[in-house]
């Protein structure tokens, strides 16, 4: 296929400089799509793992050989006809996830990088992070995605017990995590993630904490904290149906993730969602942008994304799925430029319940001035400011609706999944009686 | 038919415990007759319902005639079948008035069973023959001659009148159909008075309505004469009149003496109910004795397990119950479960029987809640009175339950109990009667090991579990059987099941007051020792004072572990079934954003809790752009069931919670 080292060490080049600078302010300013806005965030699904964890029901395939060229190709193909279809001038972040994408060589990630600064513009601060897997010689590795273009890392570290990894299925070590993060750190300073799973089989809330302890003294500024989430289907699921393992106790990783959260706001941590901490400003915009119902393009097998297919003259955003199975969707990108499966237009009801959904899960919530972006003719006063049930929430003191707009409070948030399940009917009842829009009546 | 002078009709029945051979002696008894082929597979021919055969019992009654020589002279021999368990007591009642005698049929392995008591004595007070036969000698372990000396014993009926046969092999029946000429009366008739018939079953048969099973006690009835129901006085034209082989074989006439069935133009069971007297038109006589309607002593909910199987169901139970006069069916509807009934029946087997005829020819699957007993009260408050236009009145729903205030007296069914069991779980099976609320009323030993012991039980201590609980202790050696005993004052109580305060309608429960373990002080453990030490003065070789101590020991460390477990206050049914109760909401509530009080109370008096805590993590770990549409539509589709669940109070109460706590326990 084509060459694309040059230029995409071109992009890397010239972003050198921009890649020490932090990307604090992502939570204000940086992003208001005020009118539809020709602007996206872009997501690369890389398909595949060197093994299959345990836990895991991503869209992962474990291949005996991958040929890495027409991958590249595709990936490359696809970003620039969605890029064109969606007509985004310019991509504020880049999101390589997986899969294991730092199994792919650095070249093909220079080579989408490139693609994406030519179809529309990326500007040298974008957000450009790679997800890693730990490994026992992470070093020259690094330095090559860091060469490609890559500023960011998100390091799926999952436990600093070996007994733990193991019954994750991880290739990795407790030490080779440490390794990893540590060379990560030195090659992207302040700009390093680690995952840290909770809620295992058998797993006791003591040894945890003191794990994520340990960790706060490894760490750089960002973490992530998840609940072990038993999903149909994998290893883990099925060794806790037969009875093989102990099914995880939800009061006990109810106290981890307390416990948790509280150990990190003590750090300097600020839980600006539900399962994600940052200090010194280091969110991740490329996150933000999805709960904040940015638009977003999804490239490689079974991505999503959600944006308003501009480009061919669309005025509505759709959800977007590509083809699930990597060889599938590669025919299908060789054949017509993309793998887009499906694509369901959004209504402007359902636009609003994922604003809802999503906005709630971060520590800002939905701001008058954000709701009022997709919802103009409702505000969030309209919506529950009457409602009795929603009264009883904020009562509780499980949600605060006030002139900044409505969030979860602290202990709000580690239950929002029930509180949405009183605001969502709440949006739609709302909605229904609304007041005809002047555009509408007749 | 007419042939056939009285002095050569035999009326008989056969009367066993399950599983003793009733119905495979039957079957032999028609192949020896000729009345159904022996080549054919003759599996318990007058079975013809599929539970009958599944589950070895009888439940409605069948009838044949039989044809035999003997000594010159052909006889007919009436076999009027009985249903086979206790819950039909009445029908056997009715079948048995019918006969002048019957066969006591008892397993030379198994011996005397509580049934075998049971029918025994409604044999015994109509005064009918008894044969008593010895089933099953073919068997390894049968020990015929010990069965003999219990029958000596319990019915004091003399050894040597015994037959004892292998129904299975065919060994000794033709004994069984002498001695039914030789010891049986015939029946007392006149064939010259006007007629007098018995009903003593009925069926319904889509094309020719229903058809009555009759035993002519005076008179004669031919196709085109004009009778009346002294119940409901209704006057039919029969269209035909035969006998039973044991189908329908249509005769010109039947006379005195003579049983048979008659087809008259009824489109409804209760319009030929069991027990009802029929006479010709302007012709009456007085009714036979012994009618009674039916009368339910179980009712339990039943509701489509989803309601738009509503009406499927209600055609299904329409069709059932065309044939079961006994069942009644009163629409009912809970606001968890949704528009069902409320259904009483004989009993628990009668219930069970319905119930899976339901499933197994209807194909309906059903929710049954778990059965109540009719309780009784007495009125005190004029009001009241003027509303029911009665003084006593039966409450069957629990939400009805009239106010302490306004009642003179509650009273409750009692039942009276014979338990047959080896004498080495008598102290297990006494202390189970006593928890049960139940007084004794009669102890003996049958034989050298095994003990026969009469209770009162309150109705409703038995109708669940108790069954269960009494053949688990006793490896399933004892055996139960019952039969009604009126009612008894009792001391009830309505429980509210309250969710953070708010009375939950449907979990009201109506509770007995009285401790159960009042027979668990020291005067009722006195009972028990004294009992024990009694029997050890029986003529049993094994026994000694060791045994006695033994049984004695235990029970006392029993009481002392109740005693531990309940410290001061002694245990109190309503606790316990509010207990009970508390625990399965418990475990079927799901988590809500607060805490959940679930308790049980009497009045303003609390008496269980439980409590379900409040969420403290219900958030999903991870949502990125890849996961909004499958979490989207998660939510909103928790958001579409929460609609449709039972709100008590602020607490979202699923369907399900509520089934688990309503639902008959034995499905656990």
């Amino acid at each position: 296929m084509a060459l694309p080292g040059a230029r995409a060490r071109g992009w890397a080049a010239a972003t050198k400089m921009a890649q020490t600078r932090r990307h604090a302010e992502g939570a204000k300013g940086s992003l208001s799509p005020a009118p539809p806005s020709p602007r996206a965030a872009l997501y690369v699904h890389w398909p595949y793992c060197e093994k299959r964890c345990s836990y895991c029901n991503f869209n992962k395939y474990v291949p005996r050989g991958v040929e890495e060229a027409a991958m590249r190709s595709c990936l490359v193909t696809e970003a620039q006809t969605l890029l064109g279809l969606s007509g985004v001038r310019r991509v504020d972040s880049v999101f390589f996830g997986g899969g294991t994408p730092s199994l792919a060589s650095p070249n093909t990630v220079a080579a989408v990088l490139e693609a994406v600064d030519q179809a529309a513009h990326l500007p040298a601060d974008s957000e450009v992070t790679l997800e890693a897997n730990p490994t026992s010689a992470p070093g020259s590795r690094l330095a090559a995605f860091g060469a490609a273009g890559i500023n960011r890392l998100s390091i799926g570290l999952q436990s600093l017990d070996d007994k733990e990894l193991q019954l994750l299925g991880r290739t990795h070590s407790a030490s080779d995590a440490l390794q990893t993060l540590a060379e990560a750190r030195r090659l992207f300073p302040g700009r390093v993630s680690v995952d840290l799973m909770l809620g295992l089989p058998a797993q006791k809330s003591g040894p945890w904490l003191r794990q994520l302890q340990e960790l706060l003294g490894y760490c750089d500024d960002h973490i992530s904290l998840y609940q072990l989430t038993l999903e149909r289907g994998t290893a883990l699921f099925t060794q806790v149906q037969r009875g093989t393992l102990p099914a995880p106790d939800p009061e006990v990783a109810a106290e981890m993730y307390q416990e948790g959260r509280a150990l990190l706001r003590e750090a300097g941590f600020r839980q600006y969602e539900v399962s994600n901490f940052a200090r010194n400003g280091a969110l991740s915009t490329h996150n933000w942008t999805y709960w904040q119902c940015g638009q977003y393009l999804g490239v490689g097998p079974g991505a999503h994304g959600r944006f308003v297919p501009q480009g061919a003259g669309g005025h509505t955003r759709e959800a977007r799925i590509q083809t699930l199975e990597p060889d599938n969707w590669m025919k299908e990108v060789t054949l017509f430029g993309h793998g887009t499966r499906k694509h369901v237009p959004l209504g402007e009801l359902e636009l609003l319940e994922e604003v809802l959904a999503m906005g709630l899960r971060t520590d800002v919530g939905i701001t008058h001035q954000h709701w009022q972006r997709f919802a103009s003719q409702l505000s969030l006063w309209d919506v529950f400011g009457s409602s009795q049930e929603v009264k009883a929430l904020l009562v509780q003191g499980l949600l605060l609706l006030d002139h900044r707009g409505l969030r979860c409070s602290w202990e709000g948030l580690a239950v929002l999944d029930s509180l949405l399940l009183t605001l969502l009917p709440r949006l739609q009842e709302a909605w229904l009686q609304r007041a005809p829009s002047p555009g509408q009546g007749g | 038919m007419s042939r056939f002078s009285v002095e050569n009709i035999r009326n008989f029945s056969i009367i066993a415990h399950v599983d003793h051979g009733k119905s495979t002696l039957a079957d032999r008894l028609l192949e020896l007759t000729g009345t159904i082929d022996k080549t054919k597979n003759n599996k318990q021919v007058l079975d013809k319902l599929q539970v009958e055969r599944e589950r070895g019992i009888t439940v409605k009654a069948q009838t044949a005639s039989l044809f035999y020589n003997w000594e010159g002279k052909q006889y007919l021999l009436n076999l009027i079948d009985t249903p086979g368990h206790v819950d039909f007591s009445y029908e056997v009642s009715r079948s048995l008035s019918a006969c002048q005698g019957v066969l006591l049929v008892v397993d030379a392995n198994e011996g005397i069973q509580a049934q075998t008591v049971a029918n025994f004595f409604l044999a015994f007070e109509a005064q009918l023959s008894v044969i008593p036969v010895i089933n099953k000698i073919d068997l390894k372990n049968a020990d015929p001659e010990s069965v003999e000396k219990q029958i000596e014993k319990v019915f004091d009926i003399p050894g040597d009148e015994c037959i004892k046969i292998s129904a299975k092999l065919g060994t000794n029946v033709e004994r069984v159909l002498q001695a039914v000429i030789e010891r049986i009366p015939p029946p007392k008739v006149h064939r010259i008075n006007p007629l007098r018939a018995l009903v003593f079953d009925s069926t319904f048969d889509q094309y020719r309505g229903v058809i009555a099973n009759v035993a002519l006690f005076d008179g004669v009835v031919s196709k085109g004469d004009k009778i009346v129901s002294a119940h409901t006085k209704k006057i039919h034209e029969v269209n035909e009149v035969g006998v039973l082989n044991p189908n329908e074989q249509p005769a010109h006439k039947l006379y005195a003496g003579q049983v048979g069935y008659l087809i008259a133009g009824m489109k409804d069971v209760t319009e030929a109910q069991i027990g009802d007297t029929l006479y010709l038109h302007k012709q009456p006589v007085e009714p036979l004795p012994g009618f009674k309607s039916a009368k339910p002593m179980v009712f339990a909910g039943m509701y489509p397990i989803d309601q738009s199987e509503y009406n499927n169901l209600k055609s299904a139970i329409e069709k059932l119950t065309i044939n079961d006069s006994s069942v009644t069916v009163h629409r009912d509807s809970s606001l968890a479960l949704g528009a069902g009934w409320r259904l009483g029946f004989l009993g628990l087997l009668h219930m069970e029987v319905f119930n899976q005829r339901l499933e197994q020819e209807y194909n309906a699957s059903v929710i049954l809640t778990t059965p109540t007993v009719p309780y009784k009260a007495v009125l005190s408050s004029a009001k009241l009175i003027k509303d029911y236009r009665e003084k006593e009145i039966t409450i069957i729903n629990p939400a009805q339950f009239p106010e302490k205030s306004k009642v003179t007296e509650y009273l409750e069914p009692v039942v009276l109990g014979t338990i047959i069991t080896p004498d080495e779980y008598t102290g297990k099976v006494m202390m189970l009667c006593q928890a049960r609320r139940a007084v004794q009323k009669n102890m003996i030993f049958i034989d050298q090991n095994r003990v026969m012991l009469k209770y009162i039980f309150p109705l409703n201590e038995i109708v669940v579990d108790f069954y269960d609980s009494l053949k688990s202790l006793s490896s399933g050696y004892a055996s139960f059987d019952y039969e009604d005993a009126g009612y008894q004052t009792a001391e009830l109580v309505k429980m509210d099941i309250l969710l953070n305060g708010n009375i939950v309608e449907e979990l009201v429960t109506i509770v007995h007051k009285e401790s159960a373990s009042r027979g668990g002080t020291e005067r009722g453990r006195q009972r028990i020792r004294s009992r024990l030490q009694a029997l050890s003065c029986q003529p049993r070789a094994q026994c000694g004072a060791e045994t006695c101590e033994l049984q004695d020991h235990d029970l006392s460390q029993s009481w002392k572990l109740n005693r531990l477990r309940h410290p001061g206050a002694p245990r109190d049914k309503a606790h316990s079934v509010g207990k009970a109760i508390c625990e399965r909401l418990k475990d079927s509530l799901p988590r809500q954003l607060f805490e959940i009080a679930i308790q049980a109370a009497i009045g303003s008096k609390i008496i269980a809790r439980e409590t379900v805590k409040a969420y403290r993590k219900n958030v999903l770990a991870k949502c990125y752009g890849g996961d909004i549409t499958r979490k989207m539509k998660l939510l909103k589709r928790q958001a579409e069931g929460k609609k449709k669940l039972r709100k008590v109070g602020n607490i979202e109460v699923p369907r399900d919670a509520f089934i688990k706590v309503l639902k008959t326990q034995s499905d656990k």
